[in-house]
């Protein structure tokens, strides 16, 4: 059985392993290359041999006599037939050769400086720690390794050379591993401790190989392919031929074969002993599989993200979970996924069996290739048993009270839903299963704010939760509906977007009004069956008096819109551009609803219905308002046409003129800069005033063409919609388009890198006119002149490259940040304290606000105060 | 060895001495208010919190305004700061040896 240690560890020390060690830590010499004889069984004195491990079932470990998963497996080793450098202990080598004396192995310092070393270093270790001793080390090495006589016997030291990877140069004469093993032999070991190591635990000559340690199989088992073949791991690849070469180089010695072939030989076997340990090292060709791809070894299999820790401790796979593109659906609920039937029908949830459901239960299996069905049944010993159609009738007669069936998911069945990266608690939330056809994932637009999701393309993750405990633990906490407020926003980032939003803006509009006819279809879009709308003497009902059929009764409310002009003193009822809204008593009495009503992490109206009611209430009338805004489109038509941004002839001309008299006013400016009558603003030079006024000017004529263009947008359209409702866009896409792109900042100046004294040849040298740094007087639908184009891809290009180095650079400090601070906690007092106690802050946000039940991170005490007034 | 380490006391207290603010940072526009709380309140505040001066924020000795406000080690510094969220924020921090 597994032998469980209670015992706190108190520290860990890596040393070198010694020749002696590693033999009595094996239980087997190695001393064949061949893995299996004729029979198939493993070969004695072999790799696979059965003293170091077994990992068939039925085997005895013949060391232990364990069964499988009672032995862990034993080391092996090989007796090198030449002595072989540690890859990773090369440059360490370098180091202690070149500070000791190649006769009498001393350190190159004399006594009296090797004395104090030794006093630092023992200080250190007994008031500070390892590393600072081993800084001592480093002084010591670098200091010795520049002497050029030892002081001690007063050999001359002759230059060391590593020629890399492993092999030793002195002077032209090559180092052989064993010469090299001499000399370290050689350093005393008082001397040995200077450098570092410790004589008892770990002498520098134990880093040339003599012994090489075998791992034992269960490290590196062996896979049999489904023909019988047998799999090799690649670490057994690896031994193989390190032991093949071995036994080759002892043949070779034994028979006094030449010194080139044993030569040749030991440095191949000096090339498999460091692709063992490492098949990335360089000016090394890595050690490859017959296939062709490189073998992975033993730091392969530890290091970086396909290592151990990355892939494996870190991060595990899971069952019961699913991926696929995802695509909208506003018509499910905004809690609900659509998972598409050929998943449903695979992902499992169990459910016990009772008396209560075991009829119920029985359907399922009943109905078992057709898609609501059982595919597996638990008897109460824990075996599981498939169903198919063979055994069906055989479960249904055996099921009874105690036994668990896993039945497919259905409508209604709680699931997780993720997108990653997930930066968020609502990156991952629960959603209610709806099960329909195709195969992407649905979900509803208005959640595409927490998952940051469009579709585009983006895939996500879905996971089903198997135990009562973990599902009603996920829908208490994760729910959809009660994730609307963020708790870093502290305003709803479940909300409506886009199209919701041009709806309900055009929906509540000053002159909208619908007959009776459209009226209630589109209230019954929304789900509104039991209206009291009023009609006027036309039959026809306002737009705003249908909106207020999907607020609650009780709601009163008082903002502003994105149209407010924001006026010395507010006309309240009666402004001009109806962007005083007012709710009363769930009657929307003014104001037009856009996204600083409605929208997801400013709307302020569903912020106030989101704190005031439960979840499910918000969230079926957050529903309501999205349903209510698209079927206000659908009966309306919506569209963008390229013609909703022409402009009048006249604009067209005033445009110009705007734009040449900046541009006339510019170059007066430069004139006075060149003949010396410009006035420098405090605190700048001549040229950077000249700069300032230049961009102060044309920023002037884009703002002006701002203007020209809004004052034109007297009609209706698509885009006007949409720019002013805060659905999509905004005035500056409007005047680039229409209008001139205006002035291209690249670093925050214009555009002057280039040729000497020009950004293109098209200019004249020196020129510093608006059009020669990057002034785009032109509009998009007007189309650029050629170096207006190029000028706006130096800016385009410096902004894509800014974000694509940007984002993942900012995304890993954030998630540095986030482990920092993870296990930070707001006290009862709330002061922010660590884990062991410390205090990091006295007031939480220093005003001691939790942001999620806040409006948008401060108190509307006015509200607080109409509420209590009000009850 | 303590030689050594005698040199480099001496040294390093000529450079702090060199470094001495020669203008008021106390009434620098960047600098927060820095009081030395009472006694009697110190006592009052960790009650209060129910930490020790342990788990406080810390303030090393050498600081300059800790040099300024001649405070010993153990004091505590009762600080108020701007704040963005708050207005007004306090904050303790406890002068420590280095």
């Amino acid at each position: 059985m597994v032998e469980i240690i209670k015992e706190k560890v108190d520290s860990i020390e890596f040393r070198v392993l010694s020749p002696k060690i590693i033999k009595a830590m094996s239980s087997t010499k190695i001393i064949t290359p061949e893995l299996y004889d004729a029979d198939g069984y493993p070969v004695e004195g072999g790799l696979m041999n059965l003293r170091m491990g077994v990992i068939e079932p039925g085997l005895r470990c013949r060391t232990c006599g364990g069964k499988v998963h009672d032995c862990v497996g034993h080391f092996g080793y090989i007796e090198l037939a030449r002595p072989v450098v540690h890859i990773y202990y090369v440059n360490f080598i370098y180091d202690a050769l070149r500070c000791t004396c190649a006769k009498c192995g001393r350190i190159l310092l004399d006594d009296k400086s090797l004395e104090r070393y030794k006093l630092k270093m023992k200080v250190m270790s007994k008031q500070r720690g390892k590393f600072e001793q081993w800084d001592v080390s480093h002084e010591v090495i670098s200091k010795a390794k520049t002497i050029s006589v030892c002081p001690h016997c007063n050999e001359k030291k002759i230059k060391l050379k590593l020629k890399k990877p492993s092999s030793f140069y002195e002077d032209k004469v090559r180092l052989t591993p064993i010469d090299v093993r001499e000399r370290l032999e050689r350093i005393p070991d008082e001397d040995v401790e200077l450098l570092g190591m410790d004589p008892v635990g770990g002498r520098p000559e134990w880093m040339v190989l003599t012994l090489l340690p075998i791992p034992s199989t269960t490290v590196r088992p062996s896979i049999t392919l489904e023909s019988g073949q047998k799999s090799e791991d690649d670490l057994t690849h690896k031994l193989s031929d390190i032991v093949r070469t071995n036994q080759r180089l002892y043949e070779n010695l034994n028979a006094g074969a030449p010194e080139i072939i044993i030569e040749d030989l030991w440095d191949l076997l000096q090339y498999h002993v460091t692709t063992y340990f490492s098949n990335n090292v360089s000016q090394i060709p890595p050690a490859r599989h017959r296939s062709g791809r490189p073998l992975k070894t033993l730091a392969e299999r530890i290091k970086s993200k396909e290592g151990r820790f990355r892939k494996n401790l870190a991060g595990k796979r899971v069952n019961f979970s699913a991926r696929s593109v995802i695509s909208p659906d506003p018509n499910i609920g905004i809690n609900e996924v659509g998972i598409p039937e050929i998943m449903a029908s695979k992902l499992t949830i169990p459910e016990r069996v009772t008396s209560w459901n075991i009829d119920w239960l029985k359907e399922f299996i009943k109905s078992y290739p057709k898609y609501p069905c059982a595919l597996y049944v638990f008897t109460p010993e824990g075996f599981r048993k498939k169903v198919t159609e063979e055994t069906k009738e055989v479960l249904l007669q055996e099921l009874a009270i105690g036994y668990s069936v896993e039945r497919t998911i259905q409508n209604g069945d709680i699931v997780l839903f993720n997108r990653q990266p997930s930066l968020h608690k609502m990156s991952i939330m629960v959603h209610h299963v709806k099960v329909l056809p195709y195969k992407t994932f649905r979900l509803n637009l208005t959640v595409t704010d927490p998952y940051n999701a469009d579709f585009d393309g983006d895939d996500m993750n879905l996971h089903v939760p198997q135990t009562e405990e973990a599902r009603a633990e996920a829908e208490e906490l994760m729910d959809v509906t009660t994730q609307i407020i963020s708790p870093r926003l502290g305003t709803p980032i479940v909300g409506c977007k886009q199209d919701h939003i041009s709806g309900l803006f055009s929906l509540t509009g000053k002159d909208s009004k619908f007959n009776r006819e459209e009226a209630f279809q589109l209230l019954s879009r929304a789900g509104v069956y039991d209206s009291n709308l009023k009609f006027d003497k036309e039959g026809m009902a306002e737009g705003k008096e249908i909106f207020s059929q999907i607020l609650p009764k009780d709601l009163f409310y008082v903002g502003k819109s994105g149209t407010c002009k924001k006026c010395a003193t507010c006309k309240k009822e009666e402004c001009t551009t109806d962007s005083y809204v007012k709710v009363d008593k769930g009657q929307l009495l003014s104001g037009v609803i856009d996204d600083k009503s409605v929208g997801a992490r400013k709307g302020l109206l569903l912020n106030d219905i989101a704190k005031k009611y439960t979840p499910k209430e918000v969230s079926t009338y957050l529903q309501r308002m999205a349903l209510l805004g698209i079927a206000t489109l659908d009966i309306r038509g919506f569209t963008v046409l390229s013609s909703d941004n022409d402009l009048p002839e006249e604009t067209v001309k005033e445009i110009k003129n705007v734009i040449s008299k900046s541009l006339s006013s510019v170059n007066t400016v430069i004139k006075n800069y060149e003949d010396g009558e410009l006035v420098s603003l405090p605190g700048r030079t001549l040229r950077e005033t000249l700069e300032q006024k230049i961009i102060m000017l044309l920023n002037q004529s884009r703002n002006q063409v701002g203007s020209l263009v809004l004052s034109n947008e007297t009609k209706e359209t698509g885009s006007s919609i949409m720019t002013k409702s805060g659905a999509k866009g905004n005035l500056l896409n409007l005047a680039q388009m229409a209008g001139c792109v205006g002035q291209q900042v690249l670093r925050g100046f214009r555009i002057t890198r280039g040729y000497n004294d020009r950004p293109t040849p098209h200019f004249k040298k020196g020129d510093l006119g608006a059009a020669a740094h990057g002034f785009i007087r032109h509009g998009y639908k007007g189309g650029l002149t050629p170096s207006e184009f190029f000028f706006h891809a130096i800016t385009s290009r410096d902004a894509t490259m800014d974000t694509s180095m940007r984002t993942p650079k900012s995304g890993y400090f954030q998630r540095r940040m986030i482990n920092a601070f993870q296990d930070f906690r707001i006290d009862m007092d709330s002061s922010v304290r660590a884990s062991d106690g410390h205090l990091i802050q006295f007031a939480y946000g220093e005003d001691g606000i939790d942001v999620s039940k806040s409006d948008a991170g401060s108190i509307d005490v006015e509200r607080l105060v109409r509420e209590v007034a009000e009850s | 060895m303590a030689e050594e380490e005698k040199k480099e006391n001496v040294e390093s207290n000529a450079e702090v001495k060199e470094e001495e603010p020669t203008i008021d940072i106390l009434s620098h526009s960047y600098v927060p208010k820095f009081e030395i709380l009472p006694q009697e309140e110190v006592e009052k505040i960790l009650k209060e919190l129910k930490v020790d001066r342990l788990h406080l924020p810390k303030i090393l000795m050498t600081d300059p305004v800790v040099k300024l406000l001649n405070a010993k080690v153990n004091d505590l510094l009762k600080i108020t700061r701007k704040s963005y969220t708050a207005g007004t924020s306090i904050f303790y921090r406890v002068v420590v040896n280095v």
